[in-house]
């Protein structure tokens, strides 16, 4: 890892901490940030929300505190859903804070060898990382028992230790990126769009990448979707502190994609399309003047595939008959507290024949899925997820639509573990179903 | 931390491990709230789940000499929840949060302390009725928290504050005994008004467990307006003749230049840069003939007093536009320096101009930045410092510059705090508002009720 964001002592993580101290002092205390966090909704604890972590990350900046140990993990019970910045009076740039505070914790405390091996060696290397993953669903049917049929889980004794007893999406035979290969195709007119599949669609859900797909060649769009040269976007490791493996992952995606020039790059996960959008320019310093002009293009080029559709491609989205299933919409976090992505979504289930939608109430309250973050706190996790779920089937839906692949996975696991009939679809998957 | 292990025990078995909070890394999240203060760590952090547990812990902590600090949402502005120095214990409320009981019919509500004043008002709301008291931090603050300071809000002129809808109080005094006082009536001679004495009691006099408020039917109908001034005093002129004229705006706020010109600069909403205050004023009514005819007089004294341009919303969208102005003044002052420093006093409505000069000229006597917003019909003014505490010869002349806006306040008959409360930040001013026989009053009137001094020690009367 570079040195940048490796102190190796107590001092000197507090005097790197110090480099956020403009970031920090800019919070007021004002205590805003309690109303929309949800997980001091769910905890009430102050450590769990920003004004408390902020603080002691102050007190970590300023050697009031040593323990620097305790300090990371109140930092790390946190979704990264951004509801804090979006809502906090004193604009403070709380997602910068996180990502390079966590950065240089991780630095000074190190990754575990799990993380380690994971995020140098497996995510960085397309061919493996696939490999694996078709070992483990040739391996998962033993060990696989059916939870819920309708939401399509299942649970897998074995994989407990790192899944929790999460529901999980049973595993397909092949991924989309051994099922298509590389695709380069000129369109029909249409501007030229790099598709970023995102490694949930690539690997747990190929039909939703296949949908993609299907969609942007209906409307005439080129594509160039590299899949033997894309790797992971980088959020996880970010997440985890791990600059180094976010470094090596966003030059070889960056050298995946410069071989083409292309008008948008369109993705159908929102915390891919928010990294690659906000993370890499936020970052953008780390990588060479070469990068660093792509990054700048590509910055003002990503868009989730929803808001490609309604804002560029311009598809007249008339509102349907409004009949038929009951359809409703969760706002993943990384699309409307992000990117501001909301109406477009709603606008195109609104449309689709044979649907009727409801919104829930909360719509666009956190699932509580957080990456990593459900891994290591599996119950808190759980705990935001059922509010989601409670407030999901007060409409009493036979489907949960959303725009990213890891609230999917979360939806999937609490509607499955409450016993719910009610399908949880990406809407690309839906509009590209009424598609022929 | 000093605390004896066994007594950690004892509120352990009282309240459960997970909601006694011993670790430095969670208490060090309590040593502050929402003013800019030195933080002072707890010994301890805990959360009651029950009215039954909090007046347990209220007893064990008594017993054991534990200084004492109630905390809500600690969004006050003014250290009433920095914690006491030495063993000092905060007791949560957040989790005493059910809404008991809103009655329809009578038009009162029953609530716990630590209930959000917004979802309160929300839920209320849904019933068909109103709670009116709306302070800027109602999405955060508790209802416990605006009782002990007695929270105002946009509303203030013609709804009053917290104080004018508390109708009972359930309280633990130092015993963990619960005292109970007020009633679901709207008359009531039944002893003592202890309820008056809890409101901004900033919790030296008890801890609550229950609250009862009034509730309100709602205005039917409402229309709002901004008016636009080359002088300050054009402006202040306005809000003495609407009132002379016998008309109570549900809300009647003031920007100054600074604010209006922070605010543009931040949303480009339109708003006149060039003008030296606008008023934003809301008339509302159970009858919209009656709300036009005085939004028609409103607008005709602006005209007289000297606005040189009346924007009357007319719809739902410009009035949400004319509301945005006064609700992106606080987070857009904040925004232009890292500390801010908002202060509350209070003077005479018709002071206000004067108050306003002096604000100006203390800002440029001190060489600061400072943005003045506030309730124009209560002379509610929050000035508000924009400077970085840590550069501490710049933050000297800030605590300078408070001290000389307390004194022009008090000058001019106003009070040191119409609605943060007075906690660490004001009270070495008390005597000065008041009186020595008043702060020995006040003393004698605390031992009794609190005879140990555990009680938030350290604040309003020291
Ligand atoms: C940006 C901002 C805007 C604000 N706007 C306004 C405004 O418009 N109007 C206004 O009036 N205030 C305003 N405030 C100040 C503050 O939000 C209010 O004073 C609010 O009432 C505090 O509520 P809280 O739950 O945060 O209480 P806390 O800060 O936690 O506590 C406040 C006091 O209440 C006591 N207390 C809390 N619970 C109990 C209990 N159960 N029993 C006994 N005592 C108790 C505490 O000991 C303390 O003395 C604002 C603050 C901020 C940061
Ligand atoms: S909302 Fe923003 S300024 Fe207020 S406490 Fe939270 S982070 Fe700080
Ligand atoms: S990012 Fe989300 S979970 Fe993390 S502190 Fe902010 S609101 Fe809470």
């Amino acid at each position: 890892m570079s040195n940048e964001y490796s102190p190796s002592s107590l001092t000197e993580l507090a005097k790197m901490l110090m480099q956020l101290d403009d970031l920090l002092v800019s919070c007021m205390r004002c205590g805003f940030c309690q109303s929309v966090c949800p997980v001091y909704g769910a905890t009430f604890r102050e450590a769990d929300v920003t004004r408390g972590k902020i603080a002691l990350l102050e007190d970590l900046a300023h050697e009031l505190t040593a323990d620097a140990e305790n300090v990371n993990e109140r930092l790390n019970r946190c979704l990264l859903c951004g509801s804090c910045e979006t809502n906090c009076p004193s604009g403070v740039n709380i997602m910068d804070i996180y990502l390079r505070a966590r950065a240089i914790v991780a630095g000074y405390k190190g990754l575990g060898t799990i993380k380690k091996l994971v995020f140098r060696f497996i995510l960085p290397k397309p061919g493996l990382f696939n490999f694996l993953v078709k070992i483990s669903s040739v391996f998962q049917k033993p060990f696989l028992k059916r939870a819920n049929q309708k939401v399509g889980t299942s649970t897998a004794a074995v994989l407990n230790p790192f899944l929790g007893r999460r529901h999980i999406p049973s595993l397909p035979g092949k991924t989309f990126a051994s099922a298509n290969g590389s695709v380069m195709e000129p369109g029909r007119g249409g501007p030229m769009v790099a598709l970023f599949p995102g490694c949930v669609p690539d690997k747990v859900f190929p039909g939703l990448a296949e949908a993609s797909l299907k969609i942007l060649r209906h409307h005439g769009a080129g594509i160039f979707c590299p899949t033997d040269e894309l790797v992971c976007c980088g959020i996880p490791v970010l997440a985890s502190g791990d600059v180094a493996a976010f470094d090596e992952l966003t030059k070889r995606n960056l050298e995946a994609l410069k071989k083409r020039p292309f008008d948008y790059l369109v993705t159908p996960c929102a915390t891919c399309a928010s990294n690659i959008k906000e993370n890499w320019h936020r970052f953008k310093d780390r990588f060479s003047a070469e990068h660093q002009s792509l990054i700048e293009k590509i910055h003002s080029q990503t868009m989730d595939l929803t808001a490609f559709l309604v804002k560029v491609l311009k598809v007249d989205f008339q509102p349907s008959q409004n009949e038929g299933k009951i359809v409703t919409y969760h706002d993943p976090c990384h699309l409307k507290k992000s990117l501001g992505v909301s109406a477009e979504p709603r606008a195109i289930l609104k449309s689709l024949p044979g649907l009727s939608f409801k919104e829930m109430p909360m719509a666009d309250s956190c699932c509580g899925f957080g990456g990593s973050f459900s891994l290591f706190h599996y119950d808190l996790s759980k705990q935001i997820g059922q509010s989601k779920r409670d407030n999901i089937v007060k409409v009493s839906p036979e489907v949960v639509a959303t725009s990213c692949p890891a609230c999917m996975m979360q939806l999937m696991d609490i509607m499955s573990q409450n016993n719910d009939q009610v399908e949880v679809k990406h809407v690309a998957e839906l509009y590209a179903d009424t598609l022929n | 931390m000093t605390l004896s292990p066994n007594l950690i025990l004892e509120f352990k078995t009282l309240l459960g491990e997970n909601n006694v909070l011993t670790e430095e890394t969670d208490r060090l999240a309590y040593a502050y709230d929402a003013a800019v203060l030195k933080p002072v760590t707890p010994a301890l952090v805990v959360m009651p789940t029950s009215e039954e547990t909090l007046g347990r812990t209220i007893k064990l902590a008594y017993d054991n000499g534990l200084p004492i600090t109630v905390r809500g949402s600690g969004t006050n502005l003014s250290g009433a929840v920095i914690p006491e120095p030495g063993d000092g214990l905060v007791i949560l409320t957040n989790r005493l949060n059910k809404i008991l009981e809103i009655n329809q019919e009578d038009l009162y509500a029953v609530v716990e302390p630590g209930v959000l004043t917004a979802n309160f008002a929300n839920a209320v709301a849904a019933t068909g009725l109103f709670y009116p008291p709306d302070p800027g931090s109602q999405a955060v603050s508790t209802l416990g928290g605006n009782v002990a300071l007695n929270a105002g809000g946009l509303r203030g002129l013609k709804y009053g504050v917290t104080k004018d809808y508390l109708m009972g109080v359930e309280f633990f005094d130092y015993n963990g005994e619960l005292v109970k006082t007020g009633s679901r009536t709207v008359k009531c001679v039944t002893g003592y008004n202890i309820g008056g004495l809890m409101i901004s009691s900033e919790g030296t006099l008890g801890v609550f467990s229950k609250l009862i408020f009034k509730l309100v039917p709602p205005p039917k109908a409402s229309q709002a307006m901004m008016a636009v001034y080359d002088t300050v005093q054009g402006a202040s002129e306005t809000v003495a003749a609407i009132i002379a004229a016998h008309i109570l705006p549900c809300t009647l706020e003031f920007l100054d230049q600074k604010c209006i010109r922070v605010v543009e600069a931040n949303s480009k909403i339109g708003l006149p840069t060039e003008a030296a205050a606008i008023l934003l004023i809301e008339v509302d009514g159970s009858h919209q003939a009656g709300v036009d005819e005085d939004a028609a007089k409103v607008k005709s004294l602006c005209t007289k007093c000297g606005a040189n341009d009346i924007r009357v919303a007319q719809n739902a969208d410009e009035k949400n536009k004319i509301w945005e102005a006064r609700r992106n003044a606080l987070p857009s002052l904040a925004r232009a320096r890292p500390t801010t420093v908002l202060e509350d006093a209070t003077v005479p409505r018709s002071k206000i101009p004067q108050m306003v000069s002096e604000l100006n000229r203390i800002a440029e006597k001190y060489k600061l930045e400072m943005g003045t917003f506030g309730h124009a019909g209560d002379g509610n003014l929050h000035p508000t410092i924009l400077c970085d505490k840590r550069d501490e010869e710049e933050y000297r002349r800030v605590e300078e510059a408070v001290d000389e806006i307390f004194d022009v306040a008090l000058k001019l008959q106003g009070t040191l705090s119409g609605e943060h409360g007075i906690g660490i930040a004001k009270a070495k001013w008390m005597e000065k508002e008041t009186n020595k026989a008043t702060i020995e009053f006040s003393k004698n009137l605390r031992r009794a009720l609190d005879p140990k001094y555990l009680f938030n020690a350290g604040k309003k009367i020291v």
